[in-house]
């Protein structure tokens, strides 16, 4: 059964009159058209996709969250800092974390406070940025559990914290949400969520929306079953948790879920996709990003891999992994849902960030969203219907062949698929996708999304066993490599309109930082050697860059300084998925170097060391 | 506080002591949790070996303790915290292996009243339930789980995570007590593992290697040796003289633990 043709202005929601928001969406296109106009030759053609203004308020000079706001931009409207001076930026200030360990938080900035959230031991920082150098105003121990390091995956990160309503909320690798008073770095409230003795970490950020702060779990690797909860910011007390594997009322579909495709209307597909009871392990966690889009009351947040099966184990669809879903913010209700990647092969978990945007699609207004993806496509939703609109490959990809859609199946190739035993070469992406957790950003200015990713295939090759006390396991011998070009990451500035690359830059390593641009038409990224680089955000040329002591994989923020000026922020420290790769130490005396193919990472130890660092940037 | 000087003069003391046993110290990383292999109060068989190589050494052991996933090698002996970790896979590729001191392989757990199973090909186990681990790493399984795959019986298979609640004493038993109890048919473990656990259940259960001993090019049989970092192969030849010398000690050491033995005729099996 087909559903209705989508009704532009069906779903927006009462308790506000529809003239306002006709009104608002009127001046946003006026808005749209003047930045249009201001821009140039370059979008004088199209006003660009806007973010909601609910979910995208005017630039106030702070930025509260890790995604700046609701729908996920990274965009500030700051220009002081333009194509024309940022080739003399400076360095302001800098504060060591005390951690060496990989740095993938963003530095928040709230009044005249910085926050920053370490690596474990997970300890808050304030800065006051009043005083010259930005000295220590408070610090915040939570204290995790030390056991807490043995059960994270790949690294002890932390990817931020968020500030709402005199608040710091942070989350805890040993699974707390903790709400600190951002005035007085005093402990409000602390909620274990997590269990880190049958695996559960939490390495996300809260997002912190309508009086509720959101948070889903890590460990999808042990057979932890994804979940998503909502606490009351208030009092931190649990208001609704869904999770994201087994029946309807676990993953709290009801009546109002409408998926838009056939394959995911059913009774219990979480449960009826799997071999019986495999879905009590089978991941789907919630390790990513959320956004909020008020004007629908709803939330979006990605679901992890399927684990930790291998895809023998788990003949079926695997729902509700490797997918996001829209779920009323109140209630956690699931509206639609839909799978990225269905039986997922590759450990290509769905949690990406997803940018909200309202654009013009095919001559109808659409409200959308943005999903630059792990499996190497930047989708474009309807997100108030799940419906994909377009899916087209930002990266090289082999492992699929496109998105039927009809059916909005990703259609695999079946070379492609990992066997046991049998050797496969030049699967691309490689696990870690063509990007992977590292959020792109998008400017309203431009019309671009700028993605930071990798270029990574791999070859797997046949059997290699492995042994952990208690029982051995085989899995492939995976060699990643350099995917076409030799170079292993990229930066991409992405037309989502045209569904089009405006621009490209390659980088030797993958780019596993965040991504900022700014109303200066300026976009900021950190490489793995520790170069933080700024871009024109128009051409994609190299204006200025500054070598940090360490690689960089966090998330670069910018801000209005009390003294009324731009700064922009950035943390310093080599490590997460790709510091596993160093450490890892994959075997130079590896037999398939002389065929030419090169461990992916092998020369990263070469580039960049440990570090924990934040630099401030700012104009002389 | 008041016992502030006794403990200073106990630490003293104890230093004076490892300094007369030659203050070599050989650092060993073990799981505090895995029984039988090793926790935190040295009962497992691991902890035991260990402690044997060290005195051959004349080094006193300093047991770095983490727990046993994903990342174990890379956090622990790779990052420098110990020197040593006992019951590696031979070969592993991340360390330098020692020789094997004793080759175990998967067997099948049943009640002993209940069916008897020998191999992934007894047709009987359409019809059963079959307990399997899971291991924490994406996309891999221990052998038992691929074989059962192939064979189309995914739908029988029952998971249990390999760590358990860790928050329990010997998390990894359930899959053992999970037979013992009628909750699977039919367990699949780790030999060690099973030759530990049976015994220890309620009701008499039965171990049966699994035969035969490969699945096309996947073993169901390993052998285990002790893994140093890559680059100390001073330390593996020590560790590997130390091995020889006291092997009539290891093995009894194994027996007691009931492991079951591959790599002697006569001790195969229960």
């Amino acid at each position: 059964m087909l559903p209705e043709p989508e009704r532009p202005g069906r779903y927006w929601r009462c308790g506000r009159k529809k003239g306002e928001d006709e009104l608002r969406r009127r001046s946003l296109i006026w808005i749209a058209i003047i930045a249009a106009l201001a821009a140039g030759p370059v979008t004088a053609q199209t006003s660009a996709p806007q973010p909601p203004a609910s979910a995208a308020p005017p630039e106030d000079g702070q930025w509260a969250m890790p995604a700046k706001n609701y729908a996920s931009t990274r965009y500030s409207g700051l220009d002081e800092i333009n194509t024309g001076n940022v080739d003399r930026l400076q360095v302001a200030f800098t504060f060591s974390l005390g951690v060496n360990r990989g740095q993938e938080a963003p530095p928040l900035v709230v009044g005249d406070t910085m926050y920053i959230q370490a690596p474990y031991p997970n300890v808050l920082y304030a800065l006051d940025l009043t005083r010259p150098g930005a000295p220590l105003k408070w610090s915040y121990e939570p204290k995790p559990e030390a056991a807490a390091q043995g059960v994270a995956c790949c690294d002890v990160v932390t990817r931020g914290p968020a500030f709402a309503d005199g608040r710091v909320y942070m989350n805890t690798l040993d699974g707390n949400t903790i709400a600190v008073d951002a005035a007085t770095g005093q402990e409000v409230w602390r909620t274990k969520l997590g269990n880190i003795n049958i695996g559960e970490t939490i390495t996300m950020a809260p997002l912190v929306a309508k009086g509720k702060v959101l948070v889903g779990n890590s460990g999808g690797e042990y057979g932890v079953r994804g979940w998503i909860a909502a606490l009351d910011a208030a009092t931190g007390k649990l208001a609704w948790k869904a999770y994201n594997t087994g029946p309807d009322a676990d993953v709290l579909i009801g009546p109002d879920f409408k998926p838009f495709y056939e394959a995911d209307r059913g009774k219990d597909l979480g449960v009826t996709t799997w071999p019986p009871g495999a879905w009590q392990q089978g991941g789907g966690n919630v390790w990513g990003w959320i956004s909020y889009d008020p004007d629908l009351n709803l939330i979006y947040h990605g679901t992890g891999n399927p684990g930790p099966w291998n895809p023998d184990l788990r003949p079926g669809d695997n729902k509700w992994t490797a997918g996001i879903f829209a779920r009323d913010i109140d209630t956690g209700a699931a509206r639609w849902a839909y799978q990225w990647s269905p039986h997922d092969l590759f450990d290509h978990d769905g949690i990406n960030e997803t940018i909200l945007l309202d654009m013009t699609w095919q001559g109808q207004p659409r409200k959308v969203l943005v999903r630059p993806e792990r499996n190497g496509y930047v989708y474009v939703l309807d997100r108030t219907t799940g419906e994909v609109l377009s899916a087209k490959p930002f990266a090289p990809i082999t492992s699929s062949s496109g998105v039927d859609l009809e059916t909005g199946r990703l259609s695999m190739v079946a070379d492609k698929a990992p066997q046991t035993g049998k050797v496969i070469r030049d699967i691309c992406p490689a696990a870690p996708g063509a990007k992977d957790w590292n959020p792109s950003a998008y400017s309203p200015k431009t019309g671009l999304l700028y993605i930071p990713h990798n270029n990574l295939c791999e070859d797997l090759l046949g059997m290699e066993a492995n042994y952990i006390a208690g029982t051995p396991y085989v899995g492939a011998e995976v060699r990643m490599k350099p995917g076409p070009g030799g170079h292993r990451g990229e930066f991409t500035a992405w037309n989502i309109a045209e569904e089009k690359p405006a621009w490209t830059v390659k980088e030797p390593f993958p780019v596993w930082s965040g991504a900022l641009v700014t109303a200066g038409d300026v976009v900021f990224y950190g490489s793995f050697e520790g170069w933080f680089k700024a871009l024109d955000a128009r051409t994609g040329k190299l204006l200025w860059q500054f070598k940090t002591g360490s690689g960089i994989i966090g998330q670069p923020t910018t801000y209005r300084g009390p003294d009324g000026h731009q700064y922009v922020a950035i943390l310093s420290g080599a490590g997460g998925w790709a510091g596993a790769i160093v450490a890892g130490d994959l075997d130079p005396r590896d037999p398939t170097a002389a065929l030419g193919f090169v461990a992916a990472m092998g020369d990263l130890k070469q580039a960049t060391t440990r570090g924990g660092m934040l630099y401030v940037f700012r104009l002389p | 506080m008041s016992s502030g000087f006794p403990r200073l003069l106990l630490a003293g003391l104890l230093a004076l002591a490892s300094g007369a046993a030659g203050a070599r110290e050989l650092r060993v990383c073990a799981d505090p949790n895995n029984l039988p292999f090793s926790n935190d109060k040295g009962e497992g068989f691991e902890n035991r070996i260990a402690a044997l190589v060290a005195q051959d050494l004349g080094a006193t052991v300093t047991t770095i303790w983490w727990a046993q996933r994903r990342g174990f090698i890379r956090n622990t002996l790779k990052a420098g915290l110990c020197d040593l970790v006992p019951g590696t896979m031979l070969g592993m590729e991340m360390l330098r292996s020692t020789r094997p001191y004793y080759r175990s392989g998967y067997v099948f757990v049943t009640r002993a009243d209940g069916p008897q199973i020998r191999s992934f090909d007894d047709p009987s186990l359409k019809d059963l339930r079959i307990g399997v681990q899971l291991v924490g790493d994406d996309g891999v399984n221990p052998p038992p789980a691929a074989a059962l795959a192939r064979r189309g019986l995914a739908d029988r298979v029952v998971g249990y995570t390999l760590y358990g609640d860790y928050a329990q004493p010997d998390p990894a038993g359930r899959i053992v007590a999970a037979v013992a109890k009628g909750d699977v048919d039919v367990a699949v473990v780790w030999g060690p593992f099973a030759g530990y656990f049976a015994p220890r259940q309620p009701v008499p259960l039965t171990v049966t290697p699994v035969q035969p001993q490969t699945e096309g090019l996947m073993p169901m049989v390993f052998d285990i040796a002790m893994g140093v970092r890559r680059e100390d192969k001073p330390l593996a030849e020590e560790v590997d003289a130390a091995l020889s010398r006291h092997r009539g000690e290891i093995d009894a050491i194994l027996a007691q633990y009931g492991v079951p033995r591959l790599d002697r005729t006569g001790q195969a099996g229960p």
